[in-house]
């Protein structure tokens, strides 16, 4: 994106950025508008979380949620979507529970090769910057992951490809 | 690595808006083909061929391998291209995400607006 665009502040706030920062590292950023303190009970409130951590407009539904948000407590998310015939399960603790400026869990549905997720909240002018940042295991398992589509579950690019070439094929 | 997908989209969207280069995928999409089979099936020079399929393994789309004499065509995301595509995929998870967190920080903060009217009043 040009550096003119960055500079305008409503689409910067909108903005969600995804980068692999290293070979064991992906980072997500946004900025939410409203102060750490709100964005932190909606991470960390089950009732408030399981509102938005699921999307409907990605096409995926929640099916179950349990969660003990305190350092040592653990959670199971089981959340269904079109394109996996099974629903899938999420689970793993919490290493660090700190109001209204960190959290940081484990992921131990994919075993060993879990990554650990780390969220901080940073306010500025009444906005809050938020970092996901996510540390795999090893450069091995992130290749993977990103290769067969496993974390996300539904990154089936050649059928998106299909439907690519489909509209294509309609405007010629 | 916005810039950088950009460019990438754009180099696939360029190799797909060919007729020609969209039909050897779906023929792809049946089975892996040399280059000398690929141009048979679509009446072209051999020269004419080799540069479509250039084109569609610049866009990450086909990778091709060459066993003696034979280059094969196969369907295929380079690892770069598959790399671009999940991450693209993330982050449009993720803006879902807190799109939907959006509305429900908005909810609360209106809900502490009028509560801490009321507690004023």
């Amino acid at each position: 994106m040009d550096v003119g665009r960055q500079s305008d502040p409503a689409i910067a706030k909108a903005r969600t950025t995804v980068e692999r920062t290293s070979e064991r590292e992906l980072v997500v950023t946004r900025t939410v508008d409203g102060p750490a303190r709100i964005v932190f009970e909606a991470w960390t409130r089950p009732d408030l979380f399981q509102r938005w951590w699921t999307p409907k407009s990605f096409g995926l539904t929640l099916i179950s949620y349990e969660a003990d948000v305190r350092t040592g407590g653990g959670y199971r998310l089981v959340m269904g979507h079109p394109a996996a015939e099974q629903p899938m399960a999420f689970f793993g603790r919490y290493i660090e529970v700190t109001p209204h400026s960190r959290l940081v869990w484990t992921n131990d549905e994919g075993g060993e090769d879990g990554a650990v997720t780390t969220v901080t909240f940073e306010e500025r002018d009444g906005a809050t910057r938020v970092v996901v940042h996510e540390l795999y295991p090893s450069k091995e398992v992130l290749d993977d992951a990103m290769a067969s589509g496993s974390t996300s579950g539904w990154g089936e690019q050649f059928e998106q490809l299909d439907d690519l070439i489909i509209i294509l094929d309609a405007k010629v | 690595m916005v810039q950088y997908l950009t460019s990438r989209l754009d180099v696939a969207f360029a190799a797909l808006s060919d007729a020609t280069r969209r039909g050897v995928l779906e023929q792809l999409g049946s089975g892996d083909a040399s280059i000398t089979a690929l141009a048979d099936k679509f009446h072209m020079t051999l020269t004419g061929m080799k540069k479509h399929v250039g084109v569609l393994e610049q866009a990450g789309l086909v990778t091709t391998q060459k066993v003696g004499r034979v280059r094969t065509c196969k369907l295929g995301l380079s690892r770069l291209a598959e790399e671009t595509a999940w991450i693209e995929e993330y982050r449009r998870l993720w803006a879902a995400r807190f799109d939907a967190l959006d509305q429900v920080v908005e909810e609360l903060k209106q809900r502490e607006t009028s509560d801490g009217r009321r507690q004023t009043e």
